[in-house]
């Protein structure tokens, strides 16, 4: 498994970079930070569109920008397929030649196959033959997919692929870039600035913040950092739990089990076995002293109060271990009422009916295999 | 139905107007690249050059050309002692006065065309593999192709049109120079010219027409190839 190295300095009028990180090239790679946090510019920098004033961008042992050596690999030759925000699919040729573009150098035998593989996995056979302007936006989006898989890339490049579409049409996608990182294992690294597609889509994470990097790493162990809290999302906040679906239970409910025992959300379709990651909201998670007896509440987990946030406002963030990190989102005057504190004995009450299909995410990490 | 005096004029004029525009192509497409894509020590002053033509007397022109290019000239001079080439006078030369007078026409066309051009798209074909020849040649050059188009056939009708020029660095040679406009000031200077001045006008009327009924025809047929 080959590293993917980034130490680059930059300046683009007022706005200053100075970011780096090494991350393996495998699974995908999100990088996520706010609007102007300067994911995009890291993106452009690893595809070659944007030369930064020094530093170096390596993938394993291939250089592919050093400054101090004088290389600068050009961006047609690094092999790396990049799906932009607005598809960026060349108005003046069908989609069929959009999707060859790329293929050319390629003898004809394999890049048929490739295509066939391609229109194959994105479903767009029966697009082939129109022109980009009579597409909606997510068929332009997985043509634009399509079109950057054609070139075999040794690593896709995606910024804020969805951005551009209404919640239908990204949920339309997602399946979609989970089947590149699941079936077809290209190492993907991921621009977004949305909470929801890391916990989906996300094996590591790098967490961009004013023109540097702030925290790389796991998706839970990140998203569990206080210290990050003003970077991951305040009103978002919450933990993120790797689980494995245990049993799909009689009455609609699904059991997932954790570290910390057995989680009870609704029904997902998915099967016993099937990895699967959790993202718990602070705010949907109480806490009681003692475990109490006649409540709606399924999910309860006895653990222990680690770490207990700043008071904002009238709240406060409290982290419970309860086998895994789990944080709450209680009112100062109750964090004080119970005297909450690192060490106390607690019991975390989850709601299942908060755990919506917006928390999910698989996390299956295969072996790569080409396609 | 044409008479072979306006015959010659009429295919001295196509012949030298299709030079004009053929040759100022590639020079035009280079000077609309580097002005639209590149920000370089004196571009206001090749911007103003190329667009000097269009604000000078034509006569002016004409002058600099015979000046520059006159076998006794500068340029000219030089041709003439080593390869025996003479421009002044010829229907070349013609054709040379032509597209001096047409390129700001031709120029301002294509660099509005190719500002137009999204370089995002062109960024987009070099992740995909494409050096910087093949992304102009099959992205650039393909959206720009209306600003092309539309260039050529302006250039062209200048071209048809141009006197003042022509007449000053080519002179008035029957057969050689006399374009369409010319034979038509010329059988004006004549007693009994008003029929033939009169039959010169429609001929170069229709022409022009004609010009632009076909760029009309092709503009679309190339709006419906690229897409809006």
């Amino acid at each position: 498994m080959s590293t993917l190295e980034l130490d680059v300095r930059t300046r683009l009028g007022a706005f200053g970079l100075e970011a780096a990180f090494a991350a393996p090239a495998t699974g995908i790679t999100c990088l996520f930070g706010r609007s102007g946090a300067g994911k995009t510019t890291l993106i452009n920098i690893l595809a070659g569109l944007l030369r930064p004033s020094s530093g170096r961008v390596a993938l394993g042992d291939e250089v592919l920008f050093d400054s101090a050596r004088g290389i600068d690999v050009p961006p047609e030759r690094r092999g790396f397929g990049y799906v932009f925000q607005e598809g960026r699919l060349f108005p003046h040729m069908t989609v069929r030649r959009n999707l060859l573009y790329g293929a050319n150098r390629q003898p004809a035998a394999g890049r048929q196959r490739r295509l066939d593989h391609a229109v194959d996995l994105l479903a767009i056979e029966p697009l082939l033959e129109r022109r980009p302007r009579d597409l909606s936006g997510g068929e332009k989006q997985r043509v634009a997919i399509g079109r950057a898989l054609m070139t075999a890339p040794r690593l896709l490049l995606m910024d804020e692929p969805l951005a551009a579409l209404d919640p239908g049409l990204k949920a339309e996608i997602l399946p979609y870039i989970e089947r590149l990182r699941d079936i077809e294992g290209v190492p993907i690294v991921y621009v977004t600035h949305t909470i929801e597609e890391i916990v989906r889509l996300a094996t590591t994470l790098v967490l961009v913040s004013d023109g540097e990097v702030a925290a790389v790493g796991a998706v839970d162990e990140l998203m569990n950092r206080l210290d990050l809290r003003p970077l991951t999302g305040r009103y978002e906040a919450g933990a993120v739990i790797e689980t494995i679906v245990a049993e799909q239970e009689a009455d609609g409910l699904t059991a997932l089990t954790f570290a910390g025992g057995t989680l009870l959300v609704p029904r997902i379709e998915a099967e016993v076995g099937t990895p699967l990651r959790v993202r718990v909201r602070a705010r949907d998670v109480s806490l009681s002293l003692t475990a109490p007896p006649d409540i709606s509440i399924l999910n309860a987990f006895p653990g222990e109060v680690r770490e207990v946030g700043p008071v904002d406002g009238a709240l406060q963030d409290i982290g419970v271990d309860i086998g895994v990190p789990l944080w709450s989102r209680v009112t100062a005057r109750s964090a004080a009422r119970l005297e909450l504190r690192p060490g106390r004995r607690v019991v975390a009450l989850v709601k299942a009916v908060a755990i919506d299909r917006h928390s999910f995410g698989g996390v299956r990490d295969r072996p790569l295999t080409g396609p | 139905m044409i008479d072979p005096l306006e015959a010659e004029a009429l295919a001295l004029s196509l012949r030298v107007a299709a030079w004009s525009v053929l040759c100022s192509l590639p020079v035009g497409l280079a000077t609309a690249y580097l002005l639209a894509r590149f920000d370089f020590w004196g571009k206001t002053a090749l911007d103003g050059l190329v667009h000097l033509p269009l604000v000078v007397p034509p006569v002016v022109v004409g002058y600099l050309l015979l000046v520059a290019l006159g076998r006794r000239g500068v340029v000219g001079g030089w041709l003439y002692d080593s390869f025996g080439v003479t421009i002044a006078f010829t229907w070349q030369g013609a054709a040379i006065a032509a597209a001096v007078m047409a390129f700001p026409l031709m120029v301002r066309a294509m660099r509005l065309s190719l500002e137009a051009v999204d370089t995002r798209l062109e960024a987009a074909a070099r992740t995909l593999g494409a050096g910087r020849l093949r992304v102009f040649a099959t992205v650039t050059l393909p959206l720009m192709a209306p600003g092309i188009l539309t260039g050529a056939v302006l250039a062209f009708a200048r071209s048809l049109g141009e006197f003042g020029a022509t007449i000053t660095f080519v002179s008035n040679i029957p057969g050689e120079t006399r374009t369409l406009p010319l034979a038509l000031y010329t059988a004006t200077q004549l007693p009994d010219g008003e029929a033939l001045a009169a039959r010169l006008a429609v001929i170069a009327i229709v022409l022009a027409l004609a010009a632009l009924f076909a760029s009309e025809i092709l503009a679309r047929a190339v709006k419906r190839r690229i897409g809006p």
